[in-house]
């Protein structure tokens, strides 16, 4: 079972490079693109159950905090990193887009978008809304740092970091191109730090 | 996934003789010695099942299973080590070698020098950590192993696995860090010179040439120990093991036991004490206070593991104080510099720097998944 996103994130990783995968749960990305890109590199994840979930993946997995930033790595010691629908669930946002882009050339971050209709659709009738992307009741989310489309790409702005590509998907995982703030659910950009 | 895990039953430690003069760190030679080892599975035939464990300070060649007649002489890593256990000897051929210096059959300070008839004593060379790994890699020729499956250990075991993927890459296809350090602080070496001074101090020492005279350094062994275990265990554990209860519910004012930590601290000292070699012991620290291998390479750890072609599996635990998590991350840091495959895992245990050596379900969950990963590229 590939996740919807793993494929365009697929897409966006040259063949052969180095990736950093932040916050790679059970592996499953970073196994995929050893695959069918035949990239090296490793996973960052801290809950234990992942890091071995991981490993069982075959994929190097280092269990280190993402919020302590990423001190372990050189400067552009990777090609991509990637945030793949961890985002949401960080704290430090400006600091970890940062990081990203100190440690890699390009980065990758994925999203659920919290524009999307239904999630509208949800708060317009009184409720913290709930779809696929965003399974959890608002009491047990772990994800603190909800967004739009607008929303981050105004972040990027305000720090300094370029979008290169943006591709906007509905649940049934093709591309959204008309209004995609709104008929999007999942957001992916790839970016970089402004020249 | 079921298996139940079980023991590898009885055992029986082997010796293998070596005629080759061994020229050590020191720039003396041992013309001549012998290592004491353990095996446990079956050498697959294509010889690539192999596991090296290597043991720390006071471990020995008894990794798993029992002696016949003794059953309460269990190997030192009999939880990790066996049938359906995260190093599964129904899968792997596990060695586990008595370091040389040791005091549990390898040719040590209490093995009788050739030359003189007498035990060597204070004659036994100083050896370090690439020496071990040397006379290791003998064993290894020996049995007809040119490669490991994997070469681990935990603390001193572990940089002597490190060292492994130094000075023979192409024999170590895996080899796993578990509680180290890539070299010991100046407080580390402290403690080991409180520990030696403590043995070399005692009046039965006699300069290490202790044998002739019929007597042990009981004491010093005694006091070294207890000072040693203070640094294996972390303040939560002891506290939470030993509490502060008064024996008799009152003080006693006297110098008798009265707080359970000194009962145990008496009593793990005495047991080692006779159990162990105080020369052994002073050559095992001084091993662990040389390893450094940035050392000849400008102080750059990474240039140091330049030569390494393993694939790494780090583990550290949260409480370990002796060799904390920040030291495994120096490592793992040097590899990803180096742009090695490398996994990291920082255990959450109260158990300080003992974790390496108990039962602990993320632990044992890594272990297991990395070893199983190991199984899978052992397959023809």
């Amino acid at each position: 079972m590939i996740r919807a996103d793993y494929e365009l994130i697929a897409q966006g990783v040259p063949e052969e490079s180095r990736v950093l995968d932040l916050g790679c749960g059970d592996g499953q990305l970073l196994a995929h693109l050893q695959r069918v890109r035949r990239v090296s590199g490793y996973g960052i994840e801290i809950v234990p159950e992942r890091v071995v979930a991981a490993l069982r993946q075959g994929i190097s997995v280092l269990q280190v905090n993402l919020e302590e930033g990423l001190s372990g790595f050189s400067d552009h010691s990777f090609d991509t990193v990637i945030l793949s629908q961890t985002l949401q669930a960080m704290r430090h946002t400006e600091e970890i887009l940062r990081e990203m882009l100190r440690v890699g050339r390009e980065g990758i971050v994925t999203f659920p978008n919290f524009g999307y209709w239904k999630h509208r659709w949800q708060v317009l009738n009184g409720a913290m809304p709930k779809s696929e992307d965003m399974p959890y009741e608002w009491y047990d989310t772990p994800n603190v740092h909800l967004c739009t489309l607008y929303d981050f790409e105004r972040l990027c702005a305000g720090i300094g970091v370029q979008v290169m590509e943006r591709r906007v998907m509905n649940p049934a995982g093709r591309t959204v191109d008309l209004m995609p703030n709104l008929l999007g659910s999942l957001a992916y950009y790839r970016i970089r730090l402004q020249a | 996934m079921t298996r139940t895990a079980s023991s590898v039953g009885i055992v029986t430690a082997q010796v293998a003789h070596f005629d080759v003069p061994l020229p050590l760190s020191s720039g003396a030679v041992l013309p001549q010695y012998q290592l004491v080892y353990e095996t446990y599975g079956v050498l697959a035939e294509g010889k690539d099942n192999a596991v090296l464990v290597c043991h720390a300070l006071s471990g020995s060649h008894h990794v798993a299973g029992q002696y016949a007649g003794d059953p309460r002489a269990v190997g030192w890593w009999e939880n990790m080590v066996g049938p359906g256990k995260p190093v599964d000897t129904d899968r792997f051929f596990v060695i586990g070698v008595n370091n040389l210096g040791g005091c549990h059959g390898s040719t040590g300070p209490s093995s009788v020098n050739p030359v003189t008839g007498q035990p060597y004593g204070s004659g036994f060379p100083f050896l370090t950590v690439e020496d071990w790994v040397e006379s290791q890699a003998r064993l290894a020729d020996h049995l007809g192993i040119s490669t490991f499956a994997a070469v681990m250990g935990g603390s001193l075991g572990a940089m002597q696995a490190l060292q492994w993927t130094i000075r023979f890459p192409e024999r170590v296809r895996h080899a796993l860090i578990i509680a180290a350090a890539p070299c010991l602080s100046a407080q580390n070496i402290g403690f080991n010179e409180v520990a030696r001074q403590a043995i070399t101090s005692d009046p039965h020492f006699h300069g290490g040439d202790f044998y002739a005279q019929g007597v042990v350094p009981e004491r010093g062994l005694r006091l070294a120990r207890m000072l040693g275990h203070i640094t294996y265990l972390s303040d939560d554990a002891m506290m939470t093991k030993f509490g502060r209860e008064l024996l008799g519910g009152t003080p006693h004012f006297s110098l008798e036991v009265e707080f359970e930590i000194e009962s145990y601290l008496r009593y793990q000292g005495k047991k080692f004490s006779e159990r162990f070699d105080a020369n052994t012991y002073l050559i095992m620290t001084k091993a662990l206070d040389y390893f450094d291998p940035a050392r000849t390479a400008g102080g750059d750890l990474a240039r140091a593991l330049k030569p390494a072609r393993a694939q790494f599996l780090v583990l550290s635990f949260t409480t370990d104080w002796r060799f904390s998590p920040a030291r495994s991350r120096e490592i793992v840091q040097a590899l990803l510099d180096n742009r090695a495959v490398v996994s990291y895992a920082e255990i959450d245990s109260n158990q300080g720097h003992d974790a390496f050596l108990m039962e602990n379900e993320d632990y044992f969950a890594v272990m297991s998944a990395y070893f199983e990963r190991i199984v899978g590229e052992c397959r023809p």
